[in-house]
């Protein structure tokens, strides 16, 4: 038998060659090379800019002048606990929380039919089906809504048809969710907030339902449970983690808008809209720095409610 | 052979999903109708008549081509930048495992976990505290920092799947580690990466939020829309540049669904 090739090869020579051979010996060099980029971008970019946003939220403004003064002060936040101020964080939190409670129940027939049902071609489709409304342009869904919604839109064309009309006047002659058309009312405002983030709560909810046994709800219809039953025992048990995977999105994104509000909807404020008016016409930044702060308590909270509830498996 | 009655699903079932996928998809469709329409002043339905007058009004302003102009320029780079970043980060995170792991996957998902508006008003503020003037490498900035996220969830799935054993092969037939990324790695991970590309730019394309805190006066094609839609000047116009931007950014999303579906089958993924 003949000696081959050695056991270790010579280096293949060359620069390329040393600084491979350099990388093979010592596997931290190249692991700190491909970190080093994106970890120092994000890391001064944007955890740079939030700790700035963190640090204006205790300066204060000056009442006199306007002028922001560059003292610490925790001022600015005791403006958030004014009634008109409080309004807008309750109102914002409330209706964050209807629209995640809306899309789940929307959701949860579409992600069902896509687990457990859907084959082949169809699942397929299902897939693109809802890939493309979720990545479609957001501005040009809420356009579409303004022509459905408007006065002389669709809708109004349609309930005309069907002789429904007075149910839509009857509708936006109530108080709070009513207003002079769809398109400004609080009610628009949530039906758009529903369709623009419904789509994000679809994908984890399926991907928690595909991990439920089929024969785990076969035995309980087995064991004489009605559809019902099973549904509230079974399924909706096992399906909870990816329901709250989804209700992180939808949450967290309707917390953080403020182009649907001022589009569709009243003039009563959301957070969002507060910070854009305190940064922008008001001049007032720590206000703004102070307002933004409350999104990212509240999902602070949901995070590591949501994580404890192991919904970060189903993500 | 008894049919299985588990297979079929109940009528209600059905009639649910397909009523959810409808509310999704025809307020889409509603837009392609408008840009057609001859009213020219409100939203009327139905339309009236219809035209293709609004393609060539649209043709000749100036302005909607210079936003479209800008919006493909900051998605380029943005997504040249996210594109490297993004796969230098996920080529560390899913080869090794090192102290501090955890922490930068989630420094990495969190632009794109907290809301637009809190990324906005922090780029915003830091630009001001460093009195950085507004161009458009400000919106690049931002744009480029969430788009990370996208190029790496694509590129960390794929090198998962990617079997460490074919990189050892490489080595052991004597390629240097260059070699190796550019004869081995680089095929196998090739289109999860021009998939989450297209994804980040469709992404930047479409950006609103994060945009109006880090624009000057420049404008992006949606900050173009959202003025329109706040103090409307020519509406069918509007009507055609929302068709134009939906079919922009629909198409780089089927293509990155056709280069990720078939990712399982790749040679020695089963290792």
């Amino acid at each position: 038998m003949q000696a081959s090739a050695p056991a270790i090869q010579p280096s293949t020579g060359g620069i390329a060659g040393a600084l491979s051979d350099l990388f093979w010996r010592r596997p931290k060099v190249p692991l700190l090379l491909m970190l080093l980029p994106p970890v120092l971008w994000l890391g001064i970019v944007y955890l740079g800019s939030l700790l700035a946003l963190l640090l204006q939220s205790f300066f204060s403004i000056d009442e006199f002048s306007g002028l922001v003064n560059r003292e610490f002060t925790l001022k600015t936040y005791g403006e958030l606990l004014q009634p008109s101020n409080l309004d807008i964080i309750v109102r914002t939190v409330s209706m964050a929380a209807l629209v995640t409670l809306a899309s789940a129940v929307i959701a949860f027939p579409i992600a069902y039919f896509a687990a457990r049902y859907a084959r082949g071609k169809w699942k397929a489709l299902f897939y693109l089906g809802v890939m493309m409304p979720l990545w479609s342009s957001y501005l040009v869904k809420i356009y579409a809504w303004k022509l459905i919604l408007a006065k002389e839109g669709i809708l109004t064309w349609f309930l005309g048809k069907v002789h429904l009309n007075w149910l839509l006047d009857a509708w936006l002659s109530l108080p709070v969710v009513g207003g002079n058309s769809l398109s400004v009312s609080f009610t628009g405002t949530f039906i758009v907030f529903v369709y623009v983030w419904m789509p994000f709560m679809i994908l984890p909810i399926q991907a928690a339902l595909e991990r439920v046994p089929g024969n785990l709800v076969e035995a309980s219809s087995d064991l004489g449970a009605s559809p019902s039953q099973t549904f509230r025992n079974v399924l909706f048990p096992l399906a909870l983690p990816g329901i709250v995977a989804g209700s992180i999105f939808t949450f967290s994104l309707t917390l953080g808008d403020y182009i649907i509000p001022q589009i569709i909807g009243t003039s009563r404020l959301f957070i969002g809209q507060a910070v854009y008016a305190h940064q922008g016409t008001a001049g007032n930044i720590p206000l703004a720095a102070a307002f933004s702060v409350v999104p990212i308590v509240v999902m602070g909270i949901y995070l590591w409610g949501a994580k404890r509830m192991g919904a970060f498996d189903a993500l | 052979m008894r049919s299985d009655p588990n297979t079929r699903a109940p009528l209600a079932l059905k009639i649910a999903a397909a009523g959810g996928l409808l509310f999704l998809h025809l307020p889409i469709l509603l837009i392609f109708v408008y840009a057609f329409t001859t009213e020219e002043k409100s939203y009327q339905w139905p339309p009236p008549g219809l035209t293709l007058q609004w393609f060539a009004v649209t043709w000749n302003r100036p302005d909607v081509w210079e936003a479209l102009k800008l919006s493909v320029q900051v998605a380029s780079i943005a997504t040249a930048i996210a594109l490297v970043l993004g796969t230098l980060c996920a080529a560390a995170i899913s080869g090794t495992k090192f102290f501090g792991r955890e922490a930068i996957s989630l420094l990495v998902i969190l632009p794109i976990a907290l809301p637009g508006i809190i990324t906005g008003i922090s780029l915003r503020s830091a630009f001001s505290l460093m009195e950085i003037p507004f161009s458009t490498w400000t919106i690049i900035l931002g744009h480029a920092t969430f788009c990370v996220v996208v190029v790496y969830n694509n590129a960390v799935a794929r090198f998962r799947r990617t079997s460490r054993s074919m990189i050892e092969a490489s080595m052991d037939l004597g390629a240097n580690g260059f070699q190796t990324f550019r004869h081995v790695v680089l095929p196998n991970i090739g289109t999860a990466l021009v998939a989450g590309g297209m994804l980040a730019f469709a992404l930047s394309f479409d950006e609103v939020i994060v945009t109006t805190f880090t624009a000057g006066q420049q404008q992006t094609l949606p900050i173009w829309m959202l003025e329109e839609l706040v103090r409307p000047r020519q509406r069918p116009v509007t009507n055609v540049v929302a068709m134009v931007v939906v079919l922009v950014t629909l198409l780089p999303i089927l293509a990155a669904y056709y280069l990720t579906r078939d990712g399982d089958q790749i040679a020695g993924a089963g290792k």
